[in-house]
């Protein structure tokens, strides 16, 4: 991937990502994050893995978010009300930021790539990924679909009044 | 690379201006004087050019664009401005940017070069077109919050709730025809549907998935939310949904949008379910008939033949589409939803299901 077309995504993205926390306005956090989302796709292209930035976009920007903006809309969230935690709070909050801001750096410059690993033939295509999916991660792939059959059952559950 | 990327951008030029907007444009002549016909009036026939009125073309297709691009733009006080001016761009350009994996033909030859008539072959094609298709939603649902007024709010709650809905029964119905053409690029589907069965009908998709064309058909209508389905702007209870608080060219995006989004679920029809720019008995070298003779033709005259095929396709998928929506009644929100998730999606799986057994007998026995 271009290195110059990398930091400008890399940047952008960043800047969706900090929408979401900084902004006062739910929908507008709601809308930063799927910047954020849509930008990561754009990264997985330039990583040679389009059905992985497909599938972000499907899942992520294109359900999951529209379902938080259908409840910020419908519970009507007004502006969010900033309140400041106590001097110690804050003061626990920046060390423990400065602290994993420190690790990720010193773990990024620890290991520098030194060469670019060639890709082998049909890397991120449609067809490799079902290959590995229902062969070496067939087991972790079936629990995960058992985890989301509890989810919805948990939610048919809490949402019936009478079953 | 210069010459690929300055043919890449040719293609996806070409199909831009020589279908989606043409067909969209046709398709808003055809919402005029069908819904006329329809209803035994004359429609749009005041405006003329010289006196050249061409059956209300200049009507609908030169005076109302100019009247939508003059009208004053406003935006209400007290709207979310960002977002209020975002919405009907969000909605037009996915809807846009997702014709990029539609294949218009087969091939072009032009000397030693063979040119694939797609604008971008991905490995990925059908999921791309659903990936955009998601995206689309932003538009309504913004501009249902945006606008700062009650109807668009219920315009846009409706709309979100439906479109999501309708996307599970949409997606699940094309993976009956993954499963068939074993592909999900667009152009591989077209080229799949090229041979004959039994010696002289055109294999194309409909055949083989029929319940996958009816449920993608109704999905598709629901997803550009048009009549029955157009519960996100009834008229009649939210004087008109989720772009109430929209003039000028702003509104007129959105009916763009809306239009866009009628060639791209004929387009997509097209492509999966009707050979795409497929013409029945029509090889690279010639019509192959079924009695046996073969007629040669020269390969650009194939390309033209195929390119005029896809276009036919597209306008008669759009006026069925139109049709469709000036004969039949809106649902009501109860009837909506239980349509998507108590009739389309139990019926898409079933689809899924005998498909896959169908598909796996089928390699077992071969």
């Amino acid at each position: 991937m271009n290195p110059i077309a990398f930091l400008v995504l890399a940047a952008l993205t960043v800047a969706a990502a900090l929408t979401v926390v900084l902004h006062r306005n739910p929908v507008h956090s709601a809308l930063g994050l799927v910047s954020t989302l849509f930008l990561l796709s754009v990264q997985f292209v330039g990583l040679d893995a389009e059905m992985v930035a497909v599938l972000q976009i499907i899942v992520y920007a294109g359900a999951v978010v529209v379902l938080f903006l259908f409840v910020i809309m419908l519970l009507n969230l007004g502006v969010e009300v900033r309140r400041t935690g106590g001097p110690v709070l804050v003061g626990v909050a920046v060390t423990g930021a400065v602290a994993l801001a420190a690790l990720l750096v010193r773990g990024v410059l620890g290991r520098a790539p030194t060469a670019v690993a060639e890709l082998p033939a049909g890397f991120g295509s449609t067809t490799a990924i079902g290959e590995r999916l229902f062969t070496a991660y067939l087991v972790p792939f079936e629990l995960t679909s058992l985890l989301l059959l509890v989810a919805v059952i948990g939610a048919v559950v809490l949402a019936k009044k009478r079953l | 690379m210069g010459v690929d990327a300055a043919i890449i951008a040719g293609k996806a030029l070409f199909m831009m201006l020589a279908f989606v907007l043409q067909v969209m444009a046709l398709g808003v002549w055809f919402e005029r004087k069908v819904s006329a016909v329809i209803q035994d009036r004359i429609g749009a026939n005041r405006a003329s050019i010289f006196g050249v009125a061409a059956m209300g073309i200049v009507n609908t297709l030169v005076a109302d664009p100019i009247k939508f691009l003059l009208k004053e733009d406003i935006t209400p006080a007290n709207v979310d401005r960002l977002l209020h001016a975002m919405a009907p761009v969000l909605s037009l350009v996915p809807a846009l940017l997702a014709f990029a994996v539609i294949p218009f033909g087969d091939v072009l030859v032009v000397g030693d070069r063979v040119i694939n008539l797609q604008p971008a072959s991905l490995n990925v094609g059908l999921l791309y077109v659903l990936a955009m298709a998601s995206l689309s939603v932003y538009g309504v649902v913004l501009a249902g919050w945006a606008s700062n007024n009650r109807w668009s709010l219920l315009g846009g709650i409706r709309g979100s709730a439906q479109m999501i809905s309708y996307e599970i029964a949409m997606g699940l119905a094309l993976i009956g025809t993954v499963l068939v053409y074993n592909t999900l690029d667009l152009q591989e589907m077209a080229r799949a549907q090229g041979h004959l069965l039994w010696g002289w009908l055109p294999a194309w998709g409909v055949l083989y998935q029929p319940v996958a064309f009816l449920i993608f058909m109704t999905a598709g209508v629901a997803e550009s939310k048009r009549i029955p389905f157009d519960l996100p702007e009834s008229e009649s209870e939210l004087v008109a949904g989720y772009f109430t608080e929209y003039s000028g060219a702003k509104h007129l995006m959105f009916m763009m949008s809306d239009f866009v989004e009628v060639v791209l679920v004929s387009a997509l029809v097209t492509v999966l379910f009707f050979g795409g720019w497929q013409v029945p008995w029509l090889f690279r070298d010639g019509f192959h008939l079924p009695s046996g003779s073969v007629v040669p033709v020269a390969s650009l005259l194939v390309t033209i033949l195929q390119l005029t095929a896809f276009g036919l396709k597209l306008i008669f998928f759009t006026w069925l589409q139109i049709v469709i929506r000036w004969t039949l009644p809106r649902f009501r929100y109860d009837q909506l939803m239980r349509l998507g998730w108590q009739g389309l999606l139990p019926l898409a799986l079933a689809n899924v299901v005998v498909t896959a057994l169908v598909v796996l007998l089928l390699e077992r026995a071969a």
